[in-house]
């Protein structure tokens, strides 16, 4: 840390507020960033970290506070003028041009004259800076083809095409495995040493310890303290974000094993997928990890019918299913949390009642009408246990935190009581003390004799509430782990990169 | 996060919601005091009145005319007027509803009879005629008329209940164009439609039926012929766009010159005129005294709303709009849910064909013409947004009240036809803008 106490902080921020309709998003919060310095900043879901940068962006005006950059105050009236202040964010939901391919969206609104030697210049420049992350990411395709991950590191890219003085990253390791994460901690530490001050969110409290200086926690809204990260132990830092403390972060309980369920053998698609056969049993949790783009997403899409597959068979409770759509799926008792929540998982300008009840309306309506009584109740009850913060049932779901949206996901498809439930990445953006609610859900679910099947890059969530454990690459599974108690995040990464 | 109020609704919350509204009764308002004028005192309460002043001036015993235009509310006075004189006892020697010329010649007429006219009961208008001072032996001050009354003409009760009887058959189109459009569609075939589905339903009456004479159970078939035949454009329109993935722009595109040339086709080019009274009942009789077509319209949007409001298909049109393949991952059918929107879309244009055939007696091929183009109007100035996932029913008829009163006031106000494009233009710009800019205020 290039820590220089006499000069002004790099970024000052002091006494922003911020409300929206119904809420008070952000109160008197102050914040203070040094060169050189990587601030992790910390809260629970819908703390109002993602509103505080957004004001640093540009893409928010606060109500009330100031903010200064070498102890002079600038005023971010939009987000180019923040981006002239030498400030880069990367936002959690992403602001790509579908359209567009990845380098292209580098370079939005920068390019250099339409000139076909400029172009193929921005295009080399952005497969440069891939190269420094380390990734490979299709330069040509539209960015709508891309993973989620691969979106991220887009973005990524895109921020570091800047010339930034501070870089403010919110979540973005949400969607990465641990080896992307590596990749990415290099890139961040190599531009600290540049001086550059970065500001750093995330839910996941191991990155935390690795990559940050010092810590500054939120909640409700309201600044609640900061630490050297040096000083600071997991146990605090949960009790200054949640209010509680937690002690188990992964309170698995195992459930009694039973017959196999979900029976999948020699299911194909293209590359994606290759002779993919796997079980998943009564009351069992299958975790299922791999690197970004081993096939695990496209997988369970097949299993869930939002795909259509080569050859395969599948079969629950030893009857074959015949799933050529999601509703199919959904009527056999399999549901499928995607990973993508803006995309794929919420009508974004509906309200999150709505959004809840639409895969319920079967067991919510009587003859074709919606009986709006009952769905309020039925999901008042997850606001409460899945602590889901709205001002009111009739919030559109884009005014949602990240992570509160992803409970509302979250909560549409525990409310369908399904057989077989499969998570993609069901925690990503989710704060601790939700992790743990979750946690807690899924340990009832399979004392219910329901199975799971999650999927999650972040290994000790897959060790810690996995009973079995399948590792895929290049759209094989490559490696099973029966022993999870024994077996430790080298081994799954292992199995993961040998092929 | 504290909430800071338990409602959400603060004023811009409400502006969003009920802005539309507003816009209506500022509307009203205005275009009532922009025709605020003296108006000429007939009707039967007029009638009345000229009744009861004569009775009180010249007793029981005289005699009377009754003069009054060709208006249709100068029907109503020159029945009251006669039945209050006639009731006490006055000796009415004529009641005349024509042009000056004609009162002129029955008042001779009954001059030569040998009646001395002691007083004329006259609408408003009519004590105005100049010919009462031309006549020997009477003077315009034989005239009684009811004092003239100031009130609007936009506001009075024929008219509201016209522009309310005009803009029903939009309306009615408009409700499928609403729930189109919620699912980010577009269909441009309804004016054609409405071609398609009155000559079908003429056809088949003129070609089945007796022409004229034709029995209510036949007439009843004739009219789901063509609605349904408009419902199978509906459902090629639909099967197009979700089998095919040809844009809605497109299909409907199509459909609309299709549809035409198919009414063309079906009439020879000519309009069917031979029609049933109890055909002619649907969009030109009024049930207690307001037109049939609006209480269709009113009945249908109840309907309408409760079932995008309440019911399953309506969250799923919804959810559709707003974002397709989170819909399909949630178990929405949602190329049979754009099917089904697509045919009541095409019903309900057929349905307006019926409606508008029957106000003018005539299946006619050239009907509907540009009506896409209103109908959508109607809904983008009503809030729904054509990016899909948003927008309300009654939103919908509130915008094409809005845009019918615009074009009535401007029409008491003898603003040109030109002119008044001119403004309908501004204002469909001005209700996207409107969109556009609570869109942004929402981002982030
Ligand atoms: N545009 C908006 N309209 C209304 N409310 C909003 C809007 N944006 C954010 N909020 C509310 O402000 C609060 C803070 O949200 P914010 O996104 O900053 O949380 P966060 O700390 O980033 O949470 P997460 O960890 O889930 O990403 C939340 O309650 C959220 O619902
Ligand atoms: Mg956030």
């Amino acid at each position: 840390m290039v820590n220089t106490v006499d000069t002004a902080p790099l970024l000052k921020m002091s006494g922003i507020e911020k409300s929206f309709p119904g809420v008070q998003a952000l109160s008197d919060v102050s914040l203070k960033l040094h060169r050189g310095e990587v601030l992790a900043l910390m809260g629970e879901n819908g703390a109002g970290k993602s509103t505080l940068i957004k004001t640093l962006g540009g893409a928010h005006q606060p109500d009330a506070g100031t903010i200064e950059i070498d102890g002079k105050r600038v005023d971010l009236s939009s987000p180019m003028a923040a981006i002239e202040a030498g400030i880069g964010v990367i936002y959690q939901e992403f602001n790509l041009i579908p359209a567009l391919s990845a380098w292209e969206n580098i370079f939005l609104g920068r390019e250099q004259s339409g000139l076909l030697v400029a172009r193929s210049d921005e295009r080399s420049r952005a497969a440069a800076l891939f190269e420094r992350l380390g990734v490979q990411v299709p330069l040509d395709v539209p960015s709508r083809q891309l993973s989620i991950a691969q979106q991220q590191l887009v973005e990524i890219a895109k921020a570091l095409s800047q010339d930034v003085r501070i870089l403010v990253m919110d979540e973005p390791s949400a969607a990465l495995t641990p080896l992307e994460v590596e990749k990415l901690f290099g890139i961040i530490r190599e531009l600290r040493s540049q001086g550059i001050g970065i500001i750093y969110i995330s839910h996941r409290l191991d990155e935390i310890f690795d990559i940050a200086d010092t810590i500054t926690v939120l909640r409700d809204g309201r600044y609640v303290g900061d630490a050297p990260a040096s000083e600071m132990t997991r146990r605090l830092l949960i009790e200054m974000m949640v209010g509680r403390s937690i002690e188990n972060e992964f309170p698995k309980q195992a459930a009694e094993i039973g017959d196999a369920r979900l029976v999948v053998t020699g299911l194909c698609r293209g590359a994606a997928v290759r002779d993919v056969s796997l079980e998943v049993r009564r009351g069992e949790v299958l975790g299922l990890t791999g690197l970004v783009g081993a096939g695990r997403t496209e997988l369970v899409r097949l299993i869930f019918g939002a795909d259509t597959w080569d050859s395969g068979q599948i079969t629950l409770d030893g009857q074959r299913l015949n799933i050529n759509s999601p509703r199919d799926a959904i009527r056999a008792g399999i549901c499928l949390l995607t990973e993508d929540r803006k995309t794929q998982g919420l009508v974004l300008c509906r309200s999150v009642r709505e959004n809840f009840g639409l895969p319920n309306v079967k067991h919510l309506s009587v003859f074709g009408v919606m009986q709006q009584r009952q769905e309020r109740g039925a999901f008042a009850g997850y606001v409460d246990s899945l602590t889901i913060r709205i001002p009111h049932q009739e919030q559109l779901a884009k005014n949602l935190s990240g992570g509160n949206q992803q409970k509302v996901v979250l909560a549409k498809w525990l409310q369908l009581n399904a057989e077989v439930l499969i998570f993609d990445e069901p925690t990503r953006g989710i704060d601790v003390g939700a992790k743990h609610e979750i946690y807690q859900l899924m340990n009832e679910l399979t004392a219910q004799g329901k199975s799971i099947i999650m999927i999650s890059s972040e290994l000790p969530e897959v060790i810690g509430m996995s009973d079995r454990i399948l590792v895929m690459h290049e759209g094989r599974i490559t490696g099973e782990i029966t022993d999870v108690a024994s077996t430790t995040q080298e081994n799954i990464i292992e199995l993961a990169i040998n092929s | 996060m504290n909430a800071i109020e338990p409602k959400p609704q603060r004023w811009t919350a409400f502006a969003n919601d009920y802005g539309m509204v507003l816009v209506l009764l500022f509307l009203i308002a205005a275009f009532s005091v922009l025709t605020l004028e003296r108006q000429s005192s007939t009707g039967a309460d007029a009638g009345h009145v000229v009744a009861r002043n004569i009775i009180a001036t010249h007793g029981t015993s005289g005699t009377v005319v009754v003069v009054a235009g060709l208006k249709p509310p100068d029907e109503a006075f020159l029945r009251e007027a006669t039945d209050a004189l006639k009731a006490a006892g006055v000796t009415v020697a004529a009641t005349i509803g024509g042009k000056p010329a004609d009162a002129r010649r029955t008042i001779e007429h009954v001059l030569q009879e040998g009646h001395s006219i002691d007083a004329i009961a006259a609408t408003g208008d009519a004590a105005n005629w100049s010919i009462y001072d031309r006549i020997e032996s009477v003077g315009s001050d034989k005239c009684v008329s009811a004092a003239p009354t100031l009130w609007p003409t936009f506001a009075k009760s024929e008219n509201v209940l016209n522009v309310a009887n005009q803009t029903a058959i939009y309306a009615i189109i408009a409700i499928g164009m609403t729930m189109v459009i919620i699912t980010a569609g577009i269909d441009l075939s309804v004016g054609s439609l409405v071609a398609l589905s009155a000559v079908a339903t003429a056809v088949f009456i003129r070609d089945t039926g007796a022409g004229t004479e034709t029995g209510v159970g036949l007439m009843i078939v004739g009219c789901c012929v063509g609605m349904g035949v408009c419902a199978l454009a509906g459902i090629f329109n639909g099967a197009m766009i979700t089998r095919l993935g040809i844009p809605p722009f497109i299909a409907t595109l199509a459909m609309m010159l299709m549809a035409r040339g198919l009414a063309r086709r079906l009439s020879d080019e000519l309009s069917i005129q031979a029609l049933p009274a109890s055909f002619t009942w649907i969009g030109g009789a009024a049930t207690f005294g307001i037109p049939n077509p609006v209480i269709l319209m009113v009945v249908l949007y109840a309907v309408a709303h409760f079932v995008m409001s309440r019911t399953v298909f309506g969250r799923y049109v919804y959810a559709v709009g707003g974002n397709a393949e989170a819909a399909r991952l949630s178990g929405v059918p949602v190329k049979r849910v754009t099917v089904v929107v697509y045919t009541l879309c095409g019903a309900l244009a057929g349905l307006g064909g019926i409606v508008q055939s029957s106000k003018l007696g005539s299946g006619d091929p050239k009907l509907g013409l540009m009506f896409e183009l209103d109908v959508i109007a109607a809904v983008v100035v009503g809030g729904t947004s054509l990016m899909g996932g948003e927008g309300r029913i009654f939103g919908t008829l509130i915008g094409a009240f809005i845009i019918a009163v615009i074009k009535n006031g401007m029409n008491l106000m003898k603003v040109g036809a030109p002119e008044q494009q001119i403004v309908l233009g501004a204002v469909v710009l001005l209700a996207v803008l409107v969109d556009t800019l609570k869109r942004r205020g929402t981002a982030h």
